[in-house]
């Protein structure tokens, strides 16, 4: 059996929560310069099906956290993201995407205006860890002179995602139950300082919660003391948001993809596509107006071998018409989902295809996404 | 039978006669994590030692077996095709995956004992 090797630990950071995934009995994998655990002794599908049906805490402090403050840091940030950001209300986070010159993605990050007093002049930035450093940077050198980055170093950041979260959280922190899908306040919790957003990786209803980094073990055992909740790895993090057919940045996007080829036309915001004024406006309102040459969608492969990042996807006469970019098993289903890229020909809805695996074909359609319908709480 | 044998890609090999059954071990299966998905080899053919003799799928990754010696594939645990998961469950029995009939069963004698295969196993920790 082959296994790939372990980077070495030695150069590796960790997060505030290291030594609890230890106790935990976390395996530990390097992620994004990080030791992550990938999984706990539960397993991937255990941890799964833990978030489907109950709920689950994920350790996502390798992410990074800043504030960008300014006079308007939102007018200052458009220049950089597609989204509508100065139309985002006190306590409101939108998905959005850092752009280069050819249209292409930086990376893709959640923005916040925080509604507290005292905020004005501040907006919250979470951005891929992988990432993070660059990011930073480029944000930094574009708005120079007009908004200035701080990076949340001190901070942690924790996840608690599935349909039993409300509930945990409600016991803790009443005011939870005042924010919506896509909502954020300041908060104690358990009697912590957090802000909190409604928001989340994994399609169902959840939190992601920010803290001071030394608070981030006492505040995660005691949310693992709540009868609904086990600690969830990146393992089952990335098979959760595959089933909700959200990106993977590096995987399903990148500097090579547009929002138009990624389907994430919805992320170019109305206001902005008459004036452009974000990087590569050029190359992504062309494409909204005559369609792009690819697409990302999503894949149901036959049978049950998973198909995985890089395989040719081809038509039926074997002519190669894109490639795979994620793939996997989805223990929801108990099937293999995958997402990826094919020529805009082929993308539509149920078109069938064939997948390459491993010098066979494996006939493969087209399928709508998310795979597993998301369970958001936009409020009664 | 004789005594299980291990390589250093985490296989075990019983052999009984000139059939050696092949599985994979329980830090393997530990490594790996839950098995979604075996491909088995077809009967009959014929592994060099080394050769691919099935693919393993897990939630997150593929990896391969490898035929621990030369051998001809008799039979395939068709178990798995209906619960992968049997290689989670018991690596070292019911999760085998094929036996081979090997040609020169001395070639064995190059793989580890169960006290060398516990003491590189250690090592990796």
């Amino acid at each position: 059996m082959a296994t790939a090797p372990d980077a070495s630990a030695a150069s590796l950071k960790s997060t505030p929560l290291h030594a609890l995934h230890k106790e935990l009995g976390a395996r530990m994998v390097p992620f994004a310069g990080y030791e992550m655990p990938v999984q706990y002794p539960a397993g991937i599908i255990a941890e799964h099906s833990q978030t489907r049906t109950a709920a689950g805490l994920f350790d996502v402090s390798h992410m990074g956290q800043a504030v960008l403050r300014g006079d308007d840091p939102a007018a200052a940030f458009e220049r950089l993201v597609p989204g509508d950001i100065s139309g985002l209300a006190p306590g409101a986070m939108r998905y959005t995407l850092l752009l280069n010159e050819a249209g292409g993605i930086l990376d893709d990050l959640m923005v916040t205006r925080p509604g507290e007093p005292g905020t004005d002049g501040e907006i919250y930035l979470v951005v891929n860890a992988a990432g993070k450093d660059a990011d930073f940077a480029h944000i930094g050198e574009q708005l120079t002179g007009i908004a200035t980055l701080e990076r949340a170093e001190d901070r942690a950041l924790l996840a608690l995602q599935g349909p039993q979260a409300a509930a945990v959280m409600a016991r803790l922190a009443p005011a939870s139950g005042d924010l919506v899908f896509m909502r954020a306040a300041a908060m104690t919790v358990g009697g912590i300082d957090c802000f909190v957003s409604r928001s989340g990786y994994t399609g169902e209803d959840g939190f992601e919660i920010s803290l001071a980094a030394e608070a981030a073990e006492d505040f995660a055992r005691r949310l693992l003391a709540e009868p609904e909740v086990e600690p969830v790895g990146l393992g089952a993090r990335d098979s959760l948001r595959l089933e909700a057919g959200l990106c993977l940045y590096g995987h399903d996007i990148d500097a090579t993809t547009t929002p138009v080829e990624a389907a994430l036309v919805w992320a170019v915001a109305k206001a902005r596509r008459d004036g452009g004024g974000f990087p590569g406006a050029d190359v992504i309102l062309e494409q909204i107006a005559n369609g792009a040459a690819r697409r990302r969608v999503g894949l149901l492969p036959e049978g049950r071998a998973p198909v995985r990042e890089g395989a040719a996807i081809c038509d039926s006469d074997g002519n190669e018409i894109g490639q795979v970019t994620s793939g996997g098993f989805s223990p929801t289903l108990e099937r293999p989902i995958a997402m990826g890229y094919v020529t805009t020909a082929f993308a539509e809805v149920g078109t069938e295809v064939v997948v390459n695996l491993r010098g066979r074909t494996l006939a493969t359609t087209i399928a709508a996404m998310p795979f597993v319908e998301a369970n958001y709480y936009r409020g009664n | 039978m004789s005594e299980r044998k291990y390589t250093d890609d985490h296989e075990w090999v019983d052999l009984d006669g000139d059939i050696g059954t092949v599985g994979i071990t329980d830090y393997a299966q530990e490594q790996l994590g839950d098995v979604v998905f075996v491909e088995l080899p077809d009967i009959g053919k014929a592994l060099a030692k080394g050769d691919e003799a099935a693919v393993i799928e897990s939630v997150k990754a593929a990896a391969e077996i490898y035929a621990p010696v030369d051998g001809e594939v008799t039979e395939v645990n068709a178990a798995l095709n209906d619960d992968p998961s049997l290689v989670n469950a018991d690596a070292g029995g019911k999760g085998w995956f094929v036996k081979l009939r090997i040609a020169d069963p001395s070639a064995l004698d190059d793989l580890m004992d169960d006290a060398a295969y516990s003491a590189y196993v250690e090592g990796l920790n």
